[in-house]
């Protein structure tokens, strides 16, 4: 009896290896023809590559994708096709770093990239890839809140008030949450001289005014924008001008006096392209961002172009005065994580003695 | 009895097709969940798990569950009443409309749940001119888990009230009980099994609820986050050790409620057997 | 009318006796007529509003917009996926369904109940626990990477993890609906056959399938049903790879995410269709299961 029920069990074992393979060589055959063959480009040959990104890119890789394809086919005689992958930025780069066959990431944080580097995917001195630290466009943090400003909000300080109801994702899981904790530690510091238990308290009477703490920097939008909670959104500048676009006559953005300089990081995955044979097309991806025409891409989807000159075309759409700090003056990003956001940090901190 | 053990053929055949499948689907999958967290320390998967905010959305996901789960049995054994005894215009869509929340996607729910629910939805904008809130609050979450719940216990307690012998309802009418006293002491105790495999079932289900939940709940630590956002935040800051320990916890309780519903099965069967 | 149900269940009442008892039990116009109406009105508020709510916003801005909204090659692209992953895992689960419910109805042996409960547990495990562990078995940190990746077979981020999650959440549907109707069946049946000499597969044939049948097919839609609806499991181990590993719920999300709301409710309404579909499919294999077991 034993016998027959460990032969079946085998039997069915290779049923079902033989069902999936089956289902994986009907999806592999059509990535063969680009998995095959040498880095080189060749003539007639079709690239596909993988570019994982965050949340609030969707429209600037749609729209870059379509320029990109346009340049590349034109100067080569090969055809290429971008998937897409968004989600929140801490988990692609943890779903690249499991596996995920990306060729390029394009990431909110430098510690979100390091995170891929970390698994080996990545080899390290990637920052220095590309020009300005690899970070072909930037976004700071800006609030939006509803036409007119009935609450009267203007700045950091604004936000600490009983009567303010505030909207931002939970920096726990969103990258973007992350730089508005960071922005409203920056303009505390200022405001009280470094004194960290006031410091503290600034940053508690903000997180107790918080209505709802989205997971994710698109989730927050919609509780601003579609479900109208709270008084203010702590939003990227671009988000917030997607917004505006969307809803010009509902509500208004806000700079305030002191924001944070978001840099978000872009690699090439040096373990799947050496693999799929992609390393050129990925890295001319990259690369292209910073041609005039991607950095004019960027500014219609309201990123701040890393090209003065084309920054300067967008004068009139962004606060250019803001005084910015950067991620340094929290003395990098493994600091600043360890300080407040890993388990048991300032943010947990925080929210336990409530 | 022992004779007839294995008297029908095909023991061997159907129980090893059975495992294989268990183990290439359920029982490897799982294990890897268990070794994982076998690489840890007991100290500190202890840590984790006691951690204030873990503890917390422990207990977020058990109130709600639980208050989801009892609202769920009650509407469940009064709409598998009315689904078994009444006759009326529309009944069977009511009946087929039970399953919705198994085939609708968990987000598709959220989503709709919460517009719905919102100060600015058809509901939630009635509730709000009351003072009430309800999307973003812990009455939203649980809204949320009865719309998940909903199928369970109607559909254990459904067939075994179909199967109840109307003799004994009749015999103790004829002997001139209340219909009150039919219900308690005939009817009741006889569907009391099946409302808590329902029950266990749909609280397990609502332990464990993701999708619909995330959508509606506001997410606040200490207030409306549940436990399975707490794991999908441990992934998305890399810490696969804390969000495996949290989830081996998890696993833990959805067995144990399986295992308690499949012992009161056992009883359950044996009313479907004697109705026979 | 009142009696039909009953009737169906249980054949040795009489008609005249089973209205007698439902003129008893079932309780007077005013009971039934509350119960009715609390019945309606619970299912009116949780069920039929959050569809009402997806089918108004997905038409709010015209059929036209709909239209275009249904027809994007990335939408069409996640409903064949879906529906892929659907047909797979409901082939699997039937195929398991009908080994498991037979095991264990028809045999006796030790650790039943754990088998019992081992087949349950995806029900109750969090979908995204669910889609953790196949990432922790098939992914990078797993031992068995280096050799899927040596015969270049990607589990999880690509097609085969997502029927893997699929057939996990949906794992006891139908061994779950079978199983009851053989326990009630019992083994006299079989065993009478087995003794006068029949094979194993001749009695399923000819004894269990018939009795099974309608529960089969009702496991089977139900089946199809959650299979098509999952969502997180799936969203764990898709990598959101557009118009390779999403799904329907999967593009839904995506598109809410895009701020594209309209054509988010849009394939919602897709799936609110194939749900609603699917549920008619299973009322009337339900009706027609019951009418002929009255026969």
């Amino acid at each position: 009896m034993k016998g027959t029920i460990f032969k079946t069990a085998a039997a069915s074992l290779a049923l079902i290896t033989t069902l999936f393979a089956a289902t994986s060589c009907a999806n592999a055959s059509a990535t063969n023809e680009t998995t095959a063959g040498t880095s080189a480009p060749e003539a007639g040959k079709h690239y596909s590559i993988i570019n994982v990104s965050y949340d609030p890119t969707r429209e600037l890789y749609a729209a870059y994708n379509e320029a990109f394809k346009k340049h590349w086919e034109s100067e080569h005689d090969s055809t290429v096709e971008i998937t897409q992958s968004h989600g929140g930025s801490g988990k692609q780069a943890l779903e690249v770093a499991n596996g995920n066959p990306a060729d390029v990431v394009t990431l909110a944080l430098e510690y979100d990239v390091k995170a891929v580097q970390d698994a080996g995917l990545i080899e390290p001195g990637w920052v220095s890839e590309f020009p300005l630290d690899s970070s072909p466009y930037t976004s700071t943090i800006v609030f939006l809140v509803r036409k007119g400003n009935p609450k009267n909000i203007l700045d950091w300080g604004d936000l600490a008030r009983d009567d303010v109801g505030i909207i931002t994702p939970n920096p726990k899981t969103s990258g973007g949450a992350r730089w508005n904790h960071l922005s409203a530690w920056a303009w505390a510091q200022k405001e009280y001289n470094n004194d960290e238990t006031k410091i503290t308290d600034y940053i508690k009477k903000l997180y107790a005014n918080v209505l709802v703490l989205d997971s994710g920097a698109r989730g927050a939008t919609n509780s601003f924008v579609e479900n109208k909670q709270g008084d203010v959104l702590l939003a990227w500048e671009n988000e917030a001008f997607l917004s505006l676009k969307e809803y010009p006559d509902d509500y208004e953005i806000v700079t305030p006096s002191i924001s944070i300089l978001a840099q978000p990081s872009v690699a090439i995955v040096d373990k799947v392209v050496d693999k799929n044979g992609t390393r050129e097309v990925a890295t001319e991806y990259l690369n292209y961002l910073y041609s005039e025409e991607a950095q004019r891409i960027a500014g219609q989807n309201f990123y701040r172009p890393s090209n003065e000159k084309v920054l300067s075309e967008f004068k009139d759409t962004f606060d250019l005065n803001i005084n910015l700090v950067t991620i340094n003056d929290f003395g990098g990003w493994d600091e600043a994580f360890a300080k407040h956001f890993a388990d048991g940090g300032l943010f947990d901190q925080i929210y336990e003695q409530d | 009895m022992k004779t007839n053990k294995r008297l029908i053929p095909g023991f061997g055949i159907s129980m090893g097709v059975t495992l294989a499948l268990l183990s290439i689907m359920v029982l490897i999958p799982l294990a890897s969940l268990v070794v994982f967290t076998a690489k840890m320390d007991l100290s500190d998967i202890i840590k984790v798990i006691t951690r204030p905010r873990v503890v917390a959305s422990f207990e977020v996901s058990l109130l709600t569950s639980f208050i989801a789960s009892v609202i769920n049995a009650v509407m469940g054994v009064i709409l598998a009443w009315v689904l078994v005894r009444y006759d009326f215009p529309g009944k069977r869509i009511l009946d087929g409309m039970i399953e919705l929340p198994f085939a609708l996607p968990t987000a598709v729910a959220g989503i709709s749940l919460t517009s719905l629910y919102a100060d600015t939805g058809w509901i939630g904008g009635l509730f709000a001119d009351m003072g009430i809130k309800i999307a973003y609050t812990r009455v939203g979450i649980t809204i949320a888990l009865i719309f998940i719940g909903i199928p369970f216990v109607v559909r254990t307690v459904q067939p075994v009230l179909e199967k109840i012998d109307p003799l004994y309802e009749e015999a103790a009418g004829i002997l001139g009980a209340s219909r009150t006293r039919i219900f308690r002491k005939v009817i009741l105790p006889e569907l009391r099994p099946a409302i808590f495999t329902g029950f266990g079932l749909a609280f397990g289900r609502c332990l464990g609820e993701y999708g619909s939940v995330v959508f509606i709940a506001g997410n606040q630590p200490y207030e409306t986050e549940i436990t399975p956002l707490i794991i999908m935040s441990e992934l998305q800051e890399y810490d696969y050790p804390s969000a495996t320990a949290i989830a081996l916890v998890m696993l833990a309780a959805a067995f144990l409620i399986l295992f308690l519903v499949n012992l009161i099965q056992i009883g359950n069967s044996k009313i479907l057997k004697g109705g026979h | 009318m009142t009696a039909e149900n009953t009737e169906k269940t249980s054949p040795v009442i009489s008609r005249e006796g089973s209205t007698d008892i439902h003129a008893k039990t079932a309780g007077s116009k005013a009971v039934k007529i509350i119960l009715i109406t609390v019945s309606v009105l619970f299912l009116f508020v949780m069920l039929v509003m959050p569809l009402i709510t997806v089918i108004y916003e997905a038409f709010r801005k015209g059929l036209v917009p709909y239209l275009e909204a249904i027809s994007d090659p990335d939408t069409m692209s996640a409903l064949l996926l879906t529906l892929e992953a659907t047909v797979i895992a409901v082939v699997i689960n039937t195929v398991f369904g009908l080994f498991a419910a037979w095991t264990i109805s028809k045999f006796r042996f030790h650790g039943k109940k754990v088998l019992v409960t081992l087949i349950d547990l995806p029900v109750t495990v969090s979908p995204i626990i669910a889609g953790l562990i196949f990432v922790l078995t098939f992914g990078r940190q797993s031992v068995l990477y280096p050799f899927l990746e040596s015969i270049d077979f990607m589990v999880v981020y690509a097609v085969p993890g997502i029927i893997l999650a699929t057939v996990f959440v949906t794992f006891p549907f139908i061994s779950r609906e079978i199983l009851p109707v053989l326990d009630a069946q019992g083994t006299d049946e079989e065993e009478a056959a087995a003794l006068m000499g029949a094979k194993g597969l001749t009695i399923f044939r000819k004894i269990t399938l018939p009795h099974i049948k309608w529960a089969l097919m009702y496991g089977i839609v139900l089946c199809a049903a959650r299979a098509m609806g999952e969502f997180g499991a799936v969203s764990v181990l898709s990598g959101h790879l557009r118009g390779k590993t999403v799904t329907l719920p999967l593009q839904v999300e995506i598109l809410f995410g895009d701020n594209k709301f309209m054509p988010a409710f849009a394939v919602s309404s897709i799936l609110v269709v194939l749900a609603v579909v699917i549920l008619i499919v299973r009322s009337i294999v339900e009706y027609i299961g019951k009418r002929r077991g009255e026969k």
